[in-house]
């Protein structure tokens, strides 16, 4: 069956496995068959699973990068702007310009770290599309499970190689259980 | 036979770590046992502690009101003592802080895995301990209404503040630090609110909590993104804690008083700082590991390894002590040998001997293992170091503020009643946080304590065989 003829309301298809290496294993089958459209839940995040999966290192950290990194633009205008023009002040009879540095980096170093933390905090949820609260898995009862002890594999039917009958079939053969399709919510 | 054994079976099967949750739980029981502090009744000694802290935090507000509708003037403070109880608190309470932020990011980064049991509580308490130590310089200013000087904006004249003087280094790097460890703690505590949501029985509390954890769904390519921000952030907060109580001590290293003017305070403060934090973790989660029945998730090994914690830096504070007082009498500065020798033989010489005592005399009974399990010992030598460090900032501050260069302007300090019970006032409200924080959030990271069990290594197989059974039994 090909992927214009899954039904429109279909979700995806889910199974359960009994524990984090079997999940592990699973994930890297699904891997080498091809799928591109599904994501493994497990309580807590399994080591080597980005690997198992065939995904790369989150690029969340250049855009953290980026925050850090307009932090200290933003402390050294923040510091020179009034320091050197708006108010120069004379302290120990030192100079304003620019070569008086050293004192002036904690607050750089602060306002980098600062900006750096909420872009990786805010990044985290925005690179997963969150606050997401209504999802088609949260209509499936087992799937609250999820986050205590309980390991799912599930397949989007918007995958290209997602079939009803052959996606199912492949899921058991790989040690899926209950394996069950979950429709959209509306 | 014992030959073939040792070279066929890896090193790790014969010589298995030390598991890191004791009789072998599973995750289930992980969830129910720390779920269910949040989700059971109150038990009745939790309600006598809040009353009592409670009242301890009202009376504090109280005399927090009463010192800014009166003025500093209900303070001990004067002239040459102008810093008091009131610095001394806040550097006594940012310096708690300081073992929570270690715990998450510096541990996190060291791999050390048995932080998982206590890297929750240890922040909350990193926050409460913070949000303690800011009241004091907002209201040490004595009109309130003019503490927005300390932000950077120019004030009414169209004076802009100085940007290179210690005191607004500290107003970036403290309110820096608040914020971050606010950001470190939510982050971690998302699935965890993503567990709660899933066990409420109740619809307000399944929504309450959907909307906390935005969501979370587990799956991995959430994960991947979470923990590569866990790692960013434990990145940033490990010289971010480092520089807190750097800064902190620049207000009193670069100035120009016997006794504070020192090159050793930055590293000297952030020991002290640990060793402090590391002492009220064990003050807190010591009789609440016993009352939660959380015996076998923050076990006696746990316990353990902060107690060498504790000897470690302790021993780094006593070693600054001890080279502080000679570089003053190397340095040959009449000034700088006077103030040490006032230090412990002036008039306040019992603080300072207390101090020695508390912060380098106590802890050295954790050399011995046998004291590190015993929890009377244990809970006896973190309280000396949380009295400790409090006498350490009080004999820095006050001491070397009371007699400086010219004789005919020393002075003595004593506190009146304002002062001490405003200190107790934010004994007070940080416990009451605390106690209202474990009543109402996970106050053990589940997830993480998950991820660190044998089974949730993906090369992780059960093993049947008799031996390792028996082996198991033995670490139990």
């Amino acid at each position: 069956m090909s992927a214009a003829a899954v039904d429109k309301s279909v979700f995806g298809m889910i199974a359960e496995f009994p524990n984090a290496a079997a999940l592990f294993e699973a994930a890297e089958k699904v891997r080498d068959k091809g799928y591109k459209f599904w994501d493994v839940h497990s309580p807590f995040p399994i080591h080597g699973m980005n690997k198992a999966m065939g995904l790369g290192k989150s690029t969340l950290g250049y855009i953290i990068f980026c925050g850090g990194f307009t932090g200290f633009a933003t402390a050294v205008l923040l510091e020179y702007i009034p320091s050197s023009f708006l108010y120069p002040l004379i302290v120990h009879g030192k100079p304003v310009n620019f070569f008086t540095v050293p004192p002036f980096f904690p607050i750089m170093f602060e306002l980098t770290i600062l900006l750096s933390a909420f872009t990786a905090f805010f990044g985290v949820f925005v690179m997963n599309r969150l606050p997401r609260l209504h999802h088609p898995l949260f209509d499936y009862e087992p799937f609250k499970r999820v986050t205590n002890d309980a390991f799912f594999l599930a397949i989007e039917s918007t995958d290209p190689k997602f079939s009803e009958v052959g996606t199912r079939e492949f899921l058991e053969e790989i040690g899926g259980q209950s394996v069950t399709l979950l429709y959209q919510n509306d | 036979m014992a030959d073939t054994d040792a070279s066929t079976v890896p090193f790790v099967e014969r010589m298995p770590r030390r598991p890191l949750v004791w009789n072998n739980h599973s995750m289930a029981w992980i969830s129910d046992r720390i779920a269910g502090i949040v989700e059971n009744k109150a038990p009745l000694w939790w309600w006598v502690s809040i009353a009592i802290t409670g009242s301890f935090a009202a009376f504090g507000t109280l005399c927090i009101l009463y010192l800014l509708f009166t003025g500093v003037g209900v303070w001990g403070n004067n002239i040459p003592v102008g810093w008091a109880w009131g610095i001394t608190n806040f550097v006594f309470w940012i310096g708690i802080g300081h073992a929570g932020t270690l715990i998450s990011a510096i541990l996190h980064l060291c791999r050390q895995k048995w932080r998982t049991s206590i890297n929750r509580s240890a922040e909350a308490m990193t926050l409460f301990a913070v949000m303690c130590a800011g009241i004091f310089p907002a209201i040490h200013v004595g009109r309130i209404w003019m503490v927005w000087f300390l932000a950077p904006v120019p004030n009414p004249n169209w004076i802009w503040p100085n940007f290179r003087s210690p005191l607004m280094w500290d107003v970036f790097a403290v309110s820096t630090y608040f914020t971050v460890s606010v950001l470190f703690w939510y982050l971690g505590l998302v699935p965890d609110l993503a567990t709660m949501r899933d066990r409420a029985k109740g619809k307000v509390s399944r929504i309450v909590y959907s909307i906390l954890c935005f969501g979370w769904r587990g799956g991995n390519r959430q994960w991947r993104h979470y923990e590569m921000a866990y790692l960013v952030l434990a990145g940033i907060s490990t010289p971010l804690v480092l520089s807190v109580h750097s800064t902190v001590s620049f207000d009193f290293a670069t100035s120009v008083l016997p006794g504070w003017h020192t090159t050793i305070f930055p590293p000297y403060f952030v020991a002290g700082a640990i060793y402090g934090g590391f002492a009220m973790v064990l003050t807190l989660l010591l009789p609440l590991r016993s009352l939660h029945k959380l015996e076998d998730v923050i076990t006696w090994d746990h316990i353990d390894v902060m107690c060498k914690l504790l000897l470690l830096t302790g021993s780094i504070v006593g070693y600054a002590y001890i080279m502080e007082f000679f570089v003053a009498f190397y340095g040959a500065n009449p000034f700088e040998r006077f103030a040490f020798l006032n230090r412990y033989f002036g008039p306040f010489w019992p603080f300072s001997w207390t101090m020695f005592y508390c912060n380098v005399i106590a802890p050295q009974l954790m050399w011995v293992r046998a004291f590190r399990r015993n929890w009377a010992i244990v809970y006896f030598c973190a309280m000396c170091a949380n009295a400790g460090m409090w006498f350490e900032r009080f004999v820095i501050f006050v001491i070397s503020l009371s007699r400086d260069f010219l004789p005919s302007s020393w002075r003595m300090y004593y506190p009146t009643w304002v002062d001490i019970f405003t200190f107790i006032g934010t004994i007070g409200i940080f416990v009451t946080l605390f106690l209202l924080f474990i009543r109402f959030l996970p106050m053990v990271a589940m997830s993480e304590v998950k991820s660190v069990l044998p089974e949730a290594d993906p090369h992780y197989r059960p093993r049947t065989d008799p031996e390792s059974e028996s082996r198991k039994e033995a670490h139990v």
